[in-house]
């Protein structure tokens, strides 16, 4: 990478130049009778209401499904829309994430002015039917793992081998979720559980249990992005992105680094880097986590707290009313999962530091990060969200 | 099983790349690792170009086939028709002596006797023909 004078535009001079203005989610549940771009059009229509804004505001289009061979141009033509920079970039459940940093670019670059980012699945309608994303390589197929389970079910057990994490750790991952979804109208499974339930439940791949794996829902979620200056003429609070980054460093679990760590290692810190800002300057986090291990191992990859402590540090609270929040809607485990989690992390950030929570709100929440982890470990992406800290 | 009903067998790997030699060598006892004679580091999985220094001049080395549990998982549920017929199955990780990690089923081996570190050694199953698997069991000696 070019030393930072000798770039053409420094990235931290980005920082705060967009921010996130409508945020939706459409048909989360258990069945649908609509189609995957059906449900993905209402939720960009949702988010572009929320914004004050008209479909014939947007030109930039970022989406990103495992339905479609071509996402973004899909949306375009169920919407009716012509976009002028248009992204469907997937890097697994990481993807939209990973969009906000493009959308930023463009935005700053002057190729657009509002993108709209937008994810849809009828995984649950379709269990048994297709879509897997199961990416295998030769020299795997033939032993028969669990396609993503198997993956992090070995990153868990290699973590409480090195740094003595216990199974009742893990399982406070899925307790906290649930106490979260409990206060979360939207959430699918808002029934508490206990760590007596998590370690009761099915061993899947040891010493993953089903209640350590995200659920199968259907549903779709978008936001909008747009110029802080346009921004702060919309009638909502602009949710400012201060800092963004993504990277990938394998794409099997076989061409694995580090069964112990990620890429969130290198996006965190451009992120941070970007906004200026470190892991305690924030309010919360929302991580990706389809399965409990991902929260622990990406709490210490994103620099709160030292790698090895995720265990302590899920120990001392991360649901509600404990000392750093994290995935405050319930998350994959317990809100919702419709085969790529990233837009609803996006959406939860932006709905904490707009104060529309109710019971599940972070008090004072000022800046957020949200990170999202695609296949197993492979795909990251983080971004950094704050509130407008000018006084409207 | 009654006769004419299909005994279902353990998934079939993709040959046509730069492993065909892999498991035509795996179906001879052989366990091979791709090495690249120009930087001279071995790497997995199989390509034909060095993933750490672009080169084509890669050749491959027998491996004595011992090695180490580096992570391991229990697989208890699965659609899979040969592997339902497996359950419960080993999918482990292992660090082989020649500085590679591979996937594999551990096998022959008491499942609850599974740990990280565990010295292991190949053994061959038959896939079809012309198609050995490597898979890998504790080894007798410490």
């Amino acid at each position: 990478m070019l030393p930072r004078e000798q770039r053409l535009v420094n990235p931290a001079s980005l920082s705060g130049q967009a921010a996130i203005v409508g945020a939706g989610t459409a048909a989360i549940g258990w069945e649908t009778n609509q189609s995957v771009a059906e449900i993905m059009a209402d939720a960009a229509h949702l988010a572009l209401a929320d914004a004050g804004l008209n479909m014939r505001d947007v030109d930039g289009l970022f989406a990103v499904t495992p339905y479609f061979w071509m996402p973004s141009v899909t949306l375009a033509d169920q919407l009716g829309i012509q976009p002028r920079v248009t992204d469907s970039t997937n890097i697994g459940g990481a993807s939209v994430v990973a969009h906000v940093g493009h959308a930023v670019r463009a935005i700053a670059l002057g190729q657009c002015e509002v993108a709209l980012i937008a994810y849809a699945s009828t995984q649950r309608s379709d269990t048994g039917k297709l879509v897997t994303g199961a990416d295998l390589l030769p020299y795997e197929r033939p032993y028969g793992p669990l396609f993503p389970i198997s993956g992090y079910a070995m990153v868990a057990q290699r973590h409480m081998h090195e740094f003595g994490t216990t199974r009742g750790q893990l399982a406070k991952v899925a307790v906290a979720a649930s106490q979260w979804a409990a206060l979360n109208p939207e959430a699918l499974k808002p029934e508490p559980v206990s760590v007596d339930d998590v370690l009761a439940s099915p061993l899947v791949s040891d010493p993953l249990r089903k209640l350590d794996i995200c659920l199968v829902t259907n549903g779709g979620g978008a936001i909008v992005v747009t110029t802080r200056d346009r921004a702060r003429k919309l009638s909502k609070p602009p949710i400012i992105v201060l800092g963004t980054g993504e990277s990938h460093d394998h794409c099997y679990v076989s061409s694995m680094p580090s069964f112990t760590s990620s890429a969130a290692v290198v996006t965190g810190a451009a992120a941070f880097d970007m906004a200026g800002l470190g892991p305690a300057d924030m309010d919360m986090a929302q991580i990706y986590d389809a399965f409990t291990i991902m929260v622990l191992l990406g709490l210490e990859d994103l620099g709160f707290c030292r790698k090895g402590e995720g265990g302590r540090m899920i120990d001392a609270g991360i649901g509600p009313g404990a000392g750093f929040p994290v995935n405050t809607s319930g998350g994959g485990l317990r809100y919702c999962h419709p085969g790529m989690f990233g837009i609803f992390l996006l959406v939860e950030a932006v709905r904490q530091l707009r104060n529309e929570c109710g019971r599940r709100q972070v008090a004072n929440a000022r800046r957020a990060l949200v990170h999202g982890f695609g296949g197993v470990l492979a795909g990251n992406a983080t971004v950094i969200l704050g509130r407008d800290e000018r006084s409207r | 099983m009654s006769e004419g009903e299909e005994v279902p067998t353990r998934p079939v790997p993709d040959t046509r790349n730069a492993g065909a030699r892999y498991w035509a060598a795996a179906a001879n006892g052989v366990l091979l690792v791709p090495k690249c004679e120009e930087c001279a580091r071995t790497f997995w999985h199989p390509r034909p170009r060095c993933p750490h220094c672009g080169s084509d001049r890669v050749d491959w080395i027998a491996s004595a086939g011992k090695g180490a549990i580096h992570t391991f998982t229990v697989v208890r549920q699965t659609s899979d028709p040969f592997f339902s017929t497996r359950l419960p199955y080993a999918v482990a990780m292992i660090d082989l002596d020649e500085g590679v990690r591979v996937m594999t089923n551990v096998v022959q081996t008491p499942l609850d006797a599974l740990h990280i570190g565990m010295r292991v050694e190949v053994q061959f199953e038959r896939a079809s023909a012309g198609i050995g698997i490597p898979c890998f069991r504790a080894s007798n000696v410490s």
